[in-house]
């Protein structure tokens, strides 16, 4: 597959500057040394320090996207005396809760450039971290049954190659070759062919954050857990440090990345987001032998599913649409998800599921997220990202990171600004107006 | 979730479709002088608080009647469910 350079902000910087010390410790060496020795010489993958009454950038949410910003303020940006505030432990947000799709296939441009970017990055991320993400790139494939809908997608398969990113559009017999199971024969919704984006894929979600933390860790990052932020300083307009669970922590610049918890956490500031949360469910059935080659989207039910490396297959569906807090849904998503699951692939009827959850998420009013400064100085804020910020994690610490060290936006993300509701200019991919759960 | 409709009893949520924050019943003055502000407000930004709150539920597949319903969003317990034109009223709107 054809492989991608990056283009990163300080030329100077090389965007693997790993220590000799880090690339032994899971050096094939150090792990057949230890298999000899009872597995009893691994240390812990990063420090577990007590804040310091001072730093220059605090991260607050250690998610993927705060770990993934404090991993980049370091290694590409060259700052130092970083710390992440979290909460409960890292990984135990979204991060840890999705259902790991990584692609770039989008359509309006102020998306599709950052998600390339994303995506980019994606490929190279183990080599960046020293750290096995199980980035999978097996492919992605969006189903179409009518005309209008395969226009519609190679209307989207052209803005993603316009943007770098791969784009195949298969027929009917294309997609029975790879996927021989599926419901080909709907009297009423026909699968006619999918856009394929081949470089999509899947990818370990915990060990996205793991990664992140171990490496920003040995760039001297705190990444300080059970440290909740209560409240924020703000002296004449501009924001010098937190409250927290385990006292006041004073800071030059104060980066917002909670995810789910955005508006309660930014109303501590007394700013008003145009984000609700809501819960989104998923879903994984017991462990099969491979039975999917990548992963599937219907094109007309909200279904989609992959199949785990542990062979559970993964799927989902909508958002349950009303404002929650809960981590947890209600039957009627659970019954609208395996519908779509028995009218796409009815082969899925004989799994038995094992595991259902939901995840708080940050639904924004167009569907996109902001990466922006806010009106206090000092004070920076990353959130609204829907269902689908998982894929972004590279490119939203990346551009984050760029804003907090330069005070100017990321070239991918220069759309994701707070006044482009105010002024007209909504991202929105699905064309459904200011009402979040319709995205 | 149950719905306990005013006019009909309790109702199984998957008949409703929900629109969000009751405030948008509040639609600001168009004649104000902070218009262009007031709409922005009104139509992008919410408090999405944690714990109670007011929305707007649309009985679709029953009497199409709107609802503002009282809801925690922590438990998703139901405390209060009043017609909207009820709740609009008693706002002060006549309409
Ligand atoms: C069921 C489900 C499936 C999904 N599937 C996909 C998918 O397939 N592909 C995709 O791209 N995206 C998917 N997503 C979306 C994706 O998971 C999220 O958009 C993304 O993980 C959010 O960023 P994050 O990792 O930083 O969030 P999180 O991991 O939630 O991090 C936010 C952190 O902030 C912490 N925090 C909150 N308040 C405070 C406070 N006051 N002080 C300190 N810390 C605080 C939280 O504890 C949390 O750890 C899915 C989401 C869900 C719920």
């Amino acid at each position: 597959m054809r492989r991608y350079s990056i283009v990163v902000a300080h030329k100077k910087t090389s965007i693997y500057p790993l220590c000799s010390e880090d690339k032994l410790r899971y050096s094939a060496f150090n792990i057949l040394k230890q298999a000899l020795t009872g597995h009893n010489g691994w240390k812990p993958a990063w420090r577990n320090p007590e804040p310091k009454p001072e730093y220059d950038i605090i991260i607050v949410g250690g998610g993927g996207h705060g770990l993934a910003t404090a991993h980049y303020l370091a290694s590409i940006f060259n700052k130092k005396n970083i710390a992440v505030l979290e909460k409960g432990w890292i990984g135990g947000g979204n991060v840890g809760r999705n259902t790991t799709i990584i692609r770039s296939n989008y359509l309006l441009h102020e998306n599709e450039g950052f998600y390339e970017f994303s995506l980019k990055l994606w490929e190279d991320l183990e080599q960046d971290l020293n750290y096995n993400a199980m980035v999978s790139q097996r492919g992605i494939i969006n189903l179409y049954h009518s005309d209008p809908q395969r226009d519609a997608y190679i209307r989207r398969g052209n803005a993603m190659m316009l943007n770098g990113a791969d784009a195949v559009l298969l027929d009917a017999d294309e997609v029975r070759r790879k996927c021989p199971f599926l419901n080909f024969d709907n009297a009423r919704f026909p699968i006619m062919g999918g856009l394929w984006q081949p470089r999509g894929g899947t990818v370990r979600h915990d060990a996205v954050a793991w990664g992140y933390a171990r490496a920003a860790d040995q760039r001297g990052v705190d990444i300080i857990q059970n440290c909740e932020v209560t409240g924020f300083k703000i002296e004449n307009g501009k924001c010098t440090g937190v409250d927290t669970s385990r006292g006041f922590i004073k800071a030059k610049k104060i980066g917002v990345s909670v995810a789910g918890s955005s508006s309660r956490v930014m109303a501590k500031a007394s700013i008003r987001l145009p984000i609700e949360s809501h819960v989104l469910q998923a879903f994984v059935s017991e462990g099969l032998k491979p039975v999917i080659p990548g992963v599937i989207t219907y094109g007309a039910g909200h279904f989609y599913v992959s199949q785990s490396d542990k062979g559970g297959l993964v799927f989902g569906g909508d958002i349950d649409g009303y404002n929650s807090y809960a981590q947890r849904g209600g039957m009627p998503v659970v019954q609208d998800v395996c519908e779509g699951g028995m009218s796409v692939m009815p082969m899925i009827g004989k799994a038995r599921i094992l595991r259902m959850w939901g995840g708080i998420v940050d639904m924004s009013m167009d569907g996109s997220p902001i990466i922006d400064k806010t009106h206090i100085d000092g004070l920076y804020f990353n959130g609204g990202w829907c269902y689908g910020g998982f894929k972004a994690t590279p490119a939203s610490g990346y551009s984050f990171a760029h804003l907090i060290a330069t005070d100017t936006p990321h070239k991918t993300a220069q759309a994701y600004r707070f006044d482009r509701f105010e002024k007209g200019g909504m991202i929105d991919e699905k064309g459904m107006g200011g009402q979040p759960n319709l995205h | 979730m149950i719905i306990n409709h005013p006019l009909l009893g309790p109702r199984d949520a998957s008949e409703f479709v929900v629109l969000g924050d009751a405030s948008l019943i509040d639609r600001p003055n168009r004649k104000s002088e902070t218009a262009a502000r007031d709409f922005y407000e009104y139509q992008y930004l919410r408090n999405n608080p944690a714990g109670e709150h007011r929305e707007l539920w649309f009985h679709e597949q029953g009497d199409r009647s709107w609802l503002v319903v009282t809801r925690n969003t922590l438990t998703h317990k139901i405390t209060h469910v009043e017609l909207a034109r009820e709740f609009a009223r008693s706002q002060g709107r006549s309409k």
